[in-house]
């Protein structure tokens, strides 16, 4: 039973790192508009653009 | 949509921020900006735009937030750059009390986050506890493992439990019992009880418990939060877009078009005919006519002078006039509606919910339950610290995490239906009291009629005679004209000369045109005749060479008033009209919609009383209206609803608005409602079976903290999967 020694504050740690992630997003406005960044991630916006000052886009 | 004339800068300082470095920003409220194309192409053109830094939509507001360099770029080529693409967008300023909400709703996300992982940790070690319990765990390990819980449970409680522990506090300081009180009370004795076990190393610690209920709970807290901030948000936009301005003197010569926040008490503003008047005030110099319908319910026009005080919601028809502002836009109001709406708003506060009444029968019931059983098993002749730990077992099995969840769940999902329906609900609560609704009491002009008036006698002219009556009338400016654009359907001008309080003038063709009063056009015969089969009707004529025609304009039912008005007789309710309006005017509206009882010339006071005395005979009335008259009336109601036309004070006082042309919305709110108490009613039921099948098991001191585990998160889930119901039929909104 040793072992629990190291697994469960390693258990916490990762438990902890996934809570501090949730913090920063919520820091960085990530949770504001949760319909648009659905939308956002399949958007080709972010595509390095070939012609440039392209007007008809 | 702007009066305002070319080469005439709008101001838009009052919204602009400075972020420093020579960036400014702005937000603005875009109008029909709902799939991912519109975001991107919206995007994508302001970000393109000369000076700008950067340009950020949130779809989920349907705002747009945009950065420039100070002086490369203006508020104004933003705007159209964003008309361009086919959206209306206007500057806007987050009330204070969205900004609240929306913080809050930030918080309990915080607090969500925070229970979420220590209820899944704790879970992973309760788990490891229960299983060892059954085979070979050594009570080394598992006081190990109940002190790790301990030590994520205590912080957690003492975090992500405020606001459970806040609203406790207050409902006791105020000596009432709301349902925090019971709860904040399961969760301080489940922990406290836990750690006194821990420390005699005892099997069963409830620590899981204790953080799972917080974390149940605050899931139910934080999506009616959400489903708040998010209808504050679009009735943000709906009053943004209004784009309610005022033409402000800003020299003797100078007129400069700038939003009614940035008007002072003092201010000189000039209203054009055709203008809503924007501000409380006495005018100065000019005459005219003005509509008081949004005020008074009147649908005929009062002439004023110099001298005589306007108000905020007024429509300036004939002639121009200059105003000297006495209240500005936070204080446009009479104060007798005021003061009767103050009162109106105290009376009902003091109305019970059903959350709450259950929360007053069920926290004593299950106190004393917890109270009888602690004696019970110590006349038995049990140790009082083991008969404790039963008693403190039934409270926390009895936790009211079903009870809690049961109506707030409901709410939220039956806010959501509605608002695909077009109602936005300002408080969650207002469904159980459109429930109980059984008489609606409609008030008529600009609530079962359209804001705008129609033409009546459109079938008698022909295609080509409107649409040019149409164009010409796109160069009047007189509020009359307005109708026949709407009829016609017309977009391309004409070029004409206005001739002030008589009407427009052209020619087309080679033939002289003329759109205005009958005798401007020498239409006096044939109006004479129109005005016989329409009496409640205003007349504008319009001359085409030798031929006249007159259009009868006046107010039009909304489109589906008939089948609304069947459709709430059918569920039961009784339905009254109550109007400022003459009483030839009510009459004939009440006889087209089959309303038998109406009253008509009512004063704001009249209709408190009429009310009043509805609520006397034991009626729960749903008043539905509109104009500033019945701001008070809605307040005094039990219940209210106002079209998203109305002046910003009357929709203040509704407990919910609706949008669009359609009146069906009320017949929602009503049906939706019922459905959706019946729900909480069932799902209150639900809890309290759950209750009657654990509870006996806790008495009898078998509950174990797998049981009140399994029990917390089972009763959870049936009452919101329950709750889900309250959607109601898919695909019937609007």
């Amino acid at each position: 039973m040793n072992v629990l020694v190291y697994l469960l504050p390693l258990a916490l740690l990762l438990g902890g790192l996934g809570l501090a992630g949730f913090v920063w997003s919520l820091r960085t406005r990530q949770f504001e508009d949760l319909q648009g960044a659905g939308w956002r991630a399949i958007s080709d916006d972010d595509l390095p653009v070939l012609k440039q000052k392209d007007k008809s886009s | 949509m702007s009066a305002a004339a070319p080469g005439q800068a709008r101001d838009f300082s009052t919204f602009i921020r400075d972020e420093g470095d020579g960036v400014a920003s702005l937000e603005l409220a875009v109008e029909g900006m709902r799939c991912a194309g519109c975001m991107a192409s919206v995007e994508r053109t302001v970000g393109k735009l000369d000076g700008v830094v950067s340009a950020r939509v949130n779809l989920t507001s349907q705002r747009l937030n945009v950065r420039w360099r100070e002086g490369a770029a203006t508020p104004d080529q933003v705007i159209a750059a964003v008309a361009g693409l086919g959206f209306r967008a206007y500057p806007f300023v987050s009330r204070q009390a969205e900004t609240k909400e929306a913080q809050e709703e930030k918080r309990l996300l915080r607090y969500l986050g925070v229970a979420a992982f220590a209820a899944m940790n704790i879970m992973l070690l309760s788990v490891s506890v229960w299983s060892g319990n059954a085979s070979d765990i050594t009570p080394e390990t598992r006081d190990f493992f109940h002190w790790l819980s301990a030590l994520i449970a205590l912080p957690t409680a003492a975090y992500a439990g405020q606001p459970f522990f806040e609203s406790a506090t207050r409902a006791l300081r105020a000596r009432q019992v709301n349902m925090d009180v019971p709860i904040t009370l399961g969760i301080l004795l489940a922990l406290g009880m836990s750690v006194v076990e821990t420390l005699n190393h005892g099997e069963h610690a409830y620590f899981d418990s204790a953080v799972m209920l917080i974390f149940f709970l605050l899931v139910g807290r934080y999506l009616d939060q959400a489903m708040r901030h998010k209808t504050r948000a679009v009735a943000g936009n709906l009053a943004a877009l209004k784009a309610e301005t005022a033409f402000k003197y800003v020299s003797d010569k100078e007129v400069r078009e700038v939003p009614i926040a940035a008007i002072a008490a003092g201010d000189l503003v000039l209203v054009r005919p055709g203008e809503r008047i924007s501000v409380d005030g006495k005018v100065v110099s000019g005459r005219s006519e003005i509509d008081q319908s949004l005020i008074t319910g009147e649908t005929a026009y009062a002439a004023i002078g110099t001298d005589a005080m306007v108000y905020a919601g007024t429509l300036n028809i004939s002639g121009t006039l200059t105003i000297q502002v006495v209240h500005a836009a936070s204080g446009t109001l009479l104060d007798e509606v005021n003061s009767l709406l103050e009162k109106a708003t105290a009376e009902r506060s003091r109305q019970v919910l059903l959350a709450d009444r259950a929360a007053q029968l069920y926290a004593p019931l299950v106190h004393a339950t917890a109270l009888a059983t602690f004696i019970g098993w110590v006349l038995a002749g049990l140790a009082w610290q083991q008969a404790l730990i039963i008693a403190i077992t039934v409270l926390i099995i009895t936790c009211p995490c079903a009870l809690g969840l049961a109506v707030p769940a409901v709410q939220v999902v039956a806010a959501g239906a509605l608002f695909r329906r077009s109602v936005l609900l300002n408080q969650g609560s207002a469904l159980e009291r459109f429930a109980e609704a059984d008489t609606v009491v409609f008030d008529k002009t600009g609530t079962l009629t359209l804001p705008l008036p129609q033409i009546a006698n459109a079938a008698d002219f022909g295609p080509g005679d409107l649409a040019l009556a149409g164009r010409l009338a796109l160069a009047s400016r007189h509020p009359l004209a307005q109708a026949i654009v709407e009829a016609s359907g017309a977009a391309m001008p004409l070029t004409a000369t206005e001739e002030p309080g008589l009407g427009v003038r052209s020619t087309f063709e080679g033939r002289e045109i003329l759109l205005g009063r009958p005798s401007f056009c020498g239409a006096e015969e044939a109006a004479a005749l129109v005005a016989e089969r329409y009496p409640e009707a205003s007349l504008m004529a319009f001359r085409d060479g030798g031929r006249v025609h007159v259009f009868a304009v006046q107010q039009a039912l909304r489109p589906d008033a008939v089948e609304t008005i069947q459709g709430l007789k059918a569920l039961g309710l009784a339905i009254e009209i109550l109007s400022g309006d003459r009483p030839a005017a009510v009459a004939e509206a009440a006889r087209d919609l089959g309303i038998e009882r109406f009253q008509a010339a009512m004063t704001p006071a009249d209709k408190i009383r009429h009310i009043e005395a509805l609520a006397e005979s034991g009626r729960k009335v749903l008043m539905v209206g509109d104009g500033l008259n019945d701001a008070p009336a809605l307040a005094a109601a039990h219940v209210s609803l106002s079209p998203v036309t109305a002046v910003h004070l009357t929709q203040a006082a509704a407990d919910a608005v609706f949008l669009g042309a359609r009146l069906s919305p009320v017949l929602a709110a009503v049906s939706l409602s019922r459905r959706a108490r019946a729900l909480m009613v069932q799902n209150l039921r639900l809890a309290v079976l759950y209750n009657a099948i654990a509870v006996p098991l806790a008495i009898a001191g078998y509950a174990t903290p797998l049981v009140a585990a399994l029990a917390m998160s089972g009763s959870s889930v049936i009452v919101t999967l329950n709750a889900l119901r309250a959607q109601g039929k898919p695909g019937a909104g609007p």
